[in-house]
């Protein structure tokens, strides 16, 4: 991952003084800004949920089992995700420092609530026959869980998955102001010099990724849940 | 075809003075049951709800562990071996089927073989075959549970219980959500099939007449789990044990054991055929006693004329409205005629 370092807008190259909206603008900084940022940004969003969604995962299927440990996560996991994100942000930095690593671990802790609780209703979704059946056709308890309740929670999860991909993708910008990264950056530099050009074109990128990320897990979510579909 | 659908017939199965008592209850829910179940034959557990009938059935796979006696499959105690090779060894079938929802049907049929270890191509090979046998479309075997209706689901139930051949299948109301007509059509299939493949199942119903059409013996069961009476359909209909039996089997028992038996059967053990009148009603030889009764009764004749499954015009012979009432009265010479059946005067 490269830092864009180029963060303040050249007003000195194209001339863009006045106006509302200046394609020049986007054009001399699009290789130099704004495409490395979207790139982090896309980055950063993705192992945001893919840590979350490989410790919530993980915490789910010990908790099904164990209601002390489900209540003690769920706890966990809605302090993080009750936590002001700015605040959290700046919280974390005397802890982790100023670097991506920070924006990662606070997007992954926002994740948790989600993911974690998506999961777990999921899990316990199976339907009761379908379980009974398993235990009489001599299923272990292991295999009843991997088998049979993690796929059958697959459409809860994904469902989960669209949130917290959405909400990361959002979320990420505000972590720029506390640590240059993703599209918050530009987004950051455009708004305190009420440049325009560079609000409009940062927003637009944030919100299309956001579409078509979110597109993208609907397309996934088909893909992975099959007999749902079949249901139609 | 039988041979590839079943190398492994049925084994016995007894139970030798089963007792099981839920922690926290002070009656057992089921009290020093002993019964043995032929190898090949279906046993119908019968009874109050609440009497024991699931409860004895899930004795056998420890899904429910007794606390006294011992249950013999084949000779060997369900306790001395391990409880998952115990039950992916014994098929299973519950009333709501409980099919795997994201699984196709060929995917559901597989499971235990993949627990098994089955190469892909064998498991393939013997859904195939278990769809023929359940007498599903091929094409269903990409389908979801739930593209599927309540019956076919349950011929799935079937197929997936059937996939490795067990000697033992264990069968919880397996038709009771089912409407009337699906009912009767999957009773006569899985008679057909047993007649191939001779497992020996448990089967438990509520239903006393289902008992008497699918088991090869009926066990009754009463309120605690106490057995009441063992035996064939004919035994519990013919000579009830006690007025609680003869209660369960129906005031109608006279006509339930008239159904039981077919009108060629009864021409054949009559031996001497009697002259019938031209005009005498006419019934094929595959007629239960009870069709026969009832176009008697309906005809207001007293003789009627069996004629050949195939050939309506072919009289076998002829049976009379008094050897009706013997096939009824004179199997059952034990039958109390002290008992007295609510609702009778
Ligand atoms: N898991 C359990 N824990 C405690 N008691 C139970 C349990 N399962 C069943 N029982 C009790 O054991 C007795 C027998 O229940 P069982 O389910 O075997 O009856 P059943 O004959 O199958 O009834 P039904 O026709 O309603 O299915 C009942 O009194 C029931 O309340
Ligand atoms: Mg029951």
């Amino acid at each position: 991952m490269s830092f864009p370092t180029q963060v303040i807008p050249n007003f000195s190259g194209p001339n863009c003084a006045g106006q509302f909206f200046c394609w020049d603008w986007v054009g001399a900084n699009w290789f130099s800004v704004l495409q490395p940022a979207l790139i982090q940004h896309i980055w950063i969003s993705a192992l945001a949920v893919l840590f979350g969604l490989v410790i919530s995962i993980a915490a789910a299927l010990y908790a099904v089992r164990n209601s002390w440990f489900e209540k003690g996560f769920s706890a966990l996991a809605t302090f993080l995700y009750t936590v002001p994100a700015l605040a959290f942000f700046l919280l974390m930095v005397p802890i982790t420092g100023l670097n991506v690593g920070t924006v990662l671990i606070g997007l992954t802790g926002y994740t948790l609530l989600l993911l974690f609780a998506n999961t777990v209703t999921g899990l316990r979704a199976a339907p009761p026959e379908t379980i009974a059946a398993a235990d009489g056709m001599g299923l272990t308890r292991n295999q009843v869980l991997f088998k049979v309740q993690l796929p059958l929670a697959l459409p809860s999860i994904m469902a989960g998955i669209r949130i917290a991909v959405v909400t990361v993708i959002s979320l990420e910008t505000v972590a720029a102001q506390v640590v240059q990264a993703g599209l918050g950056t530009p987004l950051f530099n455009a708004q305190r010099n009420v440049f325009t050009t560079g609000l409009i074109t940062t927003g637009l990128l944030a919100i299309a990724l956001a579409l078509v990320a979110d597109a993208l897990v609907v397309q996934l979510q088909k893909l992975v849940t099959p007999w749902v579909q079949a249901r139609r | 075809m039988t041979e590839a659908h079943s190398q492994r017939p049925g084994v016995e199965i007894e139970f030798r003075s089963v007792t099981k008592t839920y922690p926290g209850q002070d009656t057992p829910a089921i009290d020093n049951l002993s019964l043995t179940v032929p190898a090949g034959d279906i046993c119908c557990l019968v009874g109050p709800s609440g009497g024991g009938k699931t409860t004895a059935m899930k004795l056998v796979n420890r899904l429910i562990d007794f606390n006294e006696g011992e249950i013999l499959i084949g000779g060997s105690g369900v306790r001395d071996v391990d409880i998952t090779a115990l039950r992916r060894d014994i098929g299973y079938v519950i009333q709501q089927v409980g099919l795997f929802p994201h699984m196709t049907i060929e995917a559901n049929i597989g499971v235990v073989p993949r627990l098994l270890g089955w190469s892909a191509d064998r498991i393939k090979a013997r859904a195939v075959e278990l769809l023929d046998l359940v007498r599903l479309d091929q094409n269903f075997a990409k389908r979801y549970p739930s593209q599927l209706s309540g019956g076919q689901q349950q011929r799935v139930g079937l197929a997936r219980a059937l996939a490795v051949d067990p000697p033992v299948m264990l069968m919880d109301e397996p038709f009771g959500a089912l409407d009337p007509i699906t009912r009767n059509e999957i009773q006569d299939e899985f008679l057909k099939l047993q007649n191939e493949i001779a497992k020996t199942v448990i089967f438990v119903t509520h239903d006393i007449d289902e008992a008497i059409k699918m088991g090869d013996r009926i066990a009754v069961l009463r309120q605690g789990g106490v057995l009441a009476q063992y035996g064939t359909a004919d035994e519990l209909l013919g000579s009830p044990a006690d007025e609680y039996v003869a209660d369960f089997v129906g005031a109608d028992r006279g006509l339930k054991r008239l159904s039981l038996r077919l009108m060629r059967d009864l021409v054949k053990v009559s031996g001497e055929n009697h002259a019938a009148p031209a005009d005498a009603p006419t019934v094929k030889g595959s007629a239960t006693l009870r069709t026969g009764l009832s176009v008697l009764f309906a005809s207001g004749s007293r003789v009627l004329k069996v004629t050949h499954d195939d050939d309506s015009a072919t009289v076998i012979g002829t049976v009379t409205l008094d050897q009706l009432q013997d096939a009824v009265y004179e199997t059952a010479p034990k039958a109390p005629t002290d008992v007295v059946v609510a609702g009778e005067a």
